[in-house]
């Protein structure tokens, strides 16, 4: 604790709690309420109702949450996978190409999405990489926008792990191979798991990219959302946010329960 | 038949591909890091089966030297030999060596027992061999109660065995021990010292090159020792002939309280090895040869090979005026001044204590004392 009067923390905690309530608990919970209400004229809504629920269970809504899920699985594999053997190529030429490479990573998440959209239209628009008007074009979006994340979660993993351990592996007549699956990999999973929660909850809240890409048939939630309060229908788009956000909690709590049986070393 | 026996009898060998032979030999190695040099040219064997410890200060590059062996870093020049096969261009995984580090990084994430049967599982051997070989290297190190538990459920000294028998399992051909004690508090490490030297008596063919700081480690188990100095062997020898006839100060001193008094040649003694020599008023004999008349050397002699003796006139003493006495209970310390230099002396007992002033003999056997050329700038 930084402050140690009385005083001093109840005006901290006021100030804590108010910002909180303001900035992260007020938009949900009137999002909340807007799910479950028939009308919203005055200060408060009115009248109880599940039909945006219902609304927002069927047909194109359902679809939302489909392709939100596997565009979500399919690009956070992707930048696990690419950004796990990235970190550990990079681990091995540590120094300034390392380094250098390393920030190359990260150039996509300082660019506005909207632009990293247009870019992927415009490059992929061609004969020998013509990717317009398919889910791959999603996918690809999503991936470059979160792989970044990705990479720095497990080269952070990685740059803790203690070189002990997989030198006793290699000493002990482990190829490298078999050291990555049996030491290097399990001694890194929880920054595996985390790095694969994170990459699952931006995907599923990316709205910028993917307007500029999506083709008809693959439409995410945040753009069924965008379109639905669009057109006015505020309602069913409360609904189907609350949808996403209860979707993405339940994935991300599991995944925190993965039964990985690791300890983080000592 | 012992565990320990069982142990090397069976003729089975998952490591087909590891050079022959379990001694270890560094032709000139050197290692740097960036230009930097860690280890300058060193050239030494390690005989097969026997303990050779390599001792030095902090920095003084054990661990580089290890670390060579071992191939995690790659030397500047020079070839290292493991069994008479040259292993210098061998990925770790080929040279059939095994490692215990000072934290013993055992695989947190798996039980004792998988810890153990790591490196035959990697090398592929099959689960009737592994089986047996974990149970058999957990037995020599008195551990075989704890293989369902996970590494972070055991104590340091039982982490420790644990990595002892980790290595143990894939029959090296030569352990190499990176300060394996040094996280143990010292009651503990004496016991483990000791249970090293007795797997060492059960594994006579086991070749071990152990690193450590800790000179009465060093003393206690080696059959030889390496003393390196700023990247350089400073000395090499059997452990008792180093430590009672150290061929420099640095080794002197390293391995233990060492008395360095300054003497003239006199001559070759009657008997081969010896040559006497003066000291202040006093002529004593002491081993050496090859050291001409009249030249200046330092004579080495360890506190506890000094004698308190009544009689002045005994060959081979030397006279000293007594300053200081503490007794520590099963030892006495006695500090004494031969004109300029000062000699320690341990007695374990003493009938009638001298007391402060006293004129004293102190007599050593001539195979005790040895003579040491001054290095220019030490
Ligand atoms: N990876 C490295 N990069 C650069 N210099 C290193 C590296 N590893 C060791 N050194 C340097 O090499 C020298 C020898 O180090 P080494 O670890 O072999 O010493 P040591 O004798 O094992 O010491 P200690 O008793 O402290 O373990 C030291 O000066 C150290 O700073
Ligand atoms: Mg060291």
């Amino acid at each position: 604790m930084l402050v140690w009067s009385l005083s001093g923390r109840v005006l901290v905690w006021s100030f804590a709690a108010l910002i909180l309530g303001v900035i992260f608990v007020a938009p949900l919970a009137v999002i909340m309420l807007a799910s479950v209400s028939q009308q919203w004229n005055g200060i408060l809504p009115t009248g109880f109702t599940l039909e945006h629920y219902r609304d927002a269970a069927g047909g194109a809504e359902r679809d939302a949450v489909f392709a939100s899920l596997v565009t979500g699985f399919v690009a956070s594999l992707l930048a696990l996978v690419t950004g796990a053997w990235a970190a550990l190529a990079l681990r091995a030429r540590a120094g300034r190409w390392g380094d250098a490479l390393g920030v190359l990573f990260f150039i996509p998440s300082a660019v506005p999405s909207v632009s990293v959209g247009l870019g992927l239209l415009v490059a992929f628009s061609q004969k020998p990489l013509l990717l317009n008007g398919t889910t791959a074009i999603v996918f690809v979006a999503h991936y470059v926008l979160i792989s970044a994340f990705a990479f720095g979660n497990i080269s952070a993993g990685l740059s803790r792990l203690a070189p002990d351990y997989e030198e006793v592996a290699s000493c002990l007549g482990a190829r490298p191979g078999y050291k990555l699956m049996h030491v290097t990999l399990p001694l890194i999973a929880p920054y595996l798991v985390a790095s694969f929660g994170l990459s699952f909850a931006l995907s599923m809240g990316e709205l910028g990219a993917t307007v500029m890409v999506y083709p008809p048939g693959w439409v995410t939630m945040p753009v069924a959302i965008f379109g639905l309060t669009d057109r006015g229908d505020i309602f069913t788009g409360a609904a189907l946010t609350m949808i996403l956000v209860v979707t993405t909690l339940i994935l991300l709590l599991g995944l925190e329960r993965a039964p990985i049986r690791s300890a983080a070393p000592r | 038949m012992t565990a320990a026996a069982a142990f090397h009898t069976a003729a089975d060998s998952v490591a087909p591909k590891a050079p022959a032979g379990s001694g270890v030999t560094f032709d000139r190695v050197s290692v740097a890091y960036r230009g930097a040099v860690v280890l300058k040219p060193l050239t030494m064997t390690v005989a097969a089966g026997e303990i050779l410890a390599m001792i030095g200060p902090s920095g003084s590059g054990k661990t580089t030297a290890l670390r060579a062996v071992a191939g995690f870093v790659r030397p500047a020049s020079g070839r290292i030999y493991i069994g008479g096969t040259d292993a210098t261009d061998l990925p770790p995984c080929e040279r059939g060596l095994a490692m215990v580090v000072q934290n013993y990084a055992l695989f947190p994430h798996m039980r004792v027992s998988e810890n153990v049967a790591f490196g035959l599982k990697a090398r592929g051997a099959g689960r009737d061999l592994i089986a047996r070989r974990v149970e058999e290297s957990l037995r020599i190190v008195g551990m075989s109660q704890y293989s369902r538990r996970f590494p972070r459920e055991l104590s340091g000294g039982q982490q420790q065995r644990v990595a002892i028998a980790r290595a143990l399992a894939v029959r090296p051909r030569v352990l190499l021990l990176d300060e394996p004690l040094s996280a143990l508090d010292a009651q503990i490490r004496r016991a483990m010292v000791e249970e090293v030297a007795r797997l060492h008596a059960d594994l006579p063919d086991l070749t071990i090159l152990y690193v450590t700081h800790d000179q009465s480690e060093a003393l206690t188990l080696a059959d030889r020792i390496a003393i390196l100095k700023d990247g350089e062997l400073s000395a090499i020898g059997r452990t008792g002939e180093l430590y009672h006839r150290p061929p420099n100060r640095f080794a002197a001193e390293f391995l233990g309280r060492a008395n360095l008094l300054p003497v003239v040649v006199e001559g070759k003694a009657r008997d081969h090895g010896f040559v006497g020599v003066r000291i202040g008023d006093a002529k004593v004999v002491v081993s050496g040869d090859d050291h001409p008349a009249g030249s200046r050397r330092l004579m080495c002699v360890r506190p506890q090979n000094l004698t308190l003796t009544g009689d002045a006139e005994r060959s081979n003493s030397i006279e000293a005026e007594l300053r200081e006495i503490h007794w520590q209970g099963e030892l006495t310390h006695l500090v004494a001044a031969i004109g300029e230099s000062i000699l320690r002396v341990v007695a374990t007992r003493l009938p009638n204590p001298p007391a402060r002033g006293d004129r004293l003999s102190f007599f050593f056997s001539p195979s005790d004392a040895n003579l040491i050329v001054e290095e220019a700038g030490v």
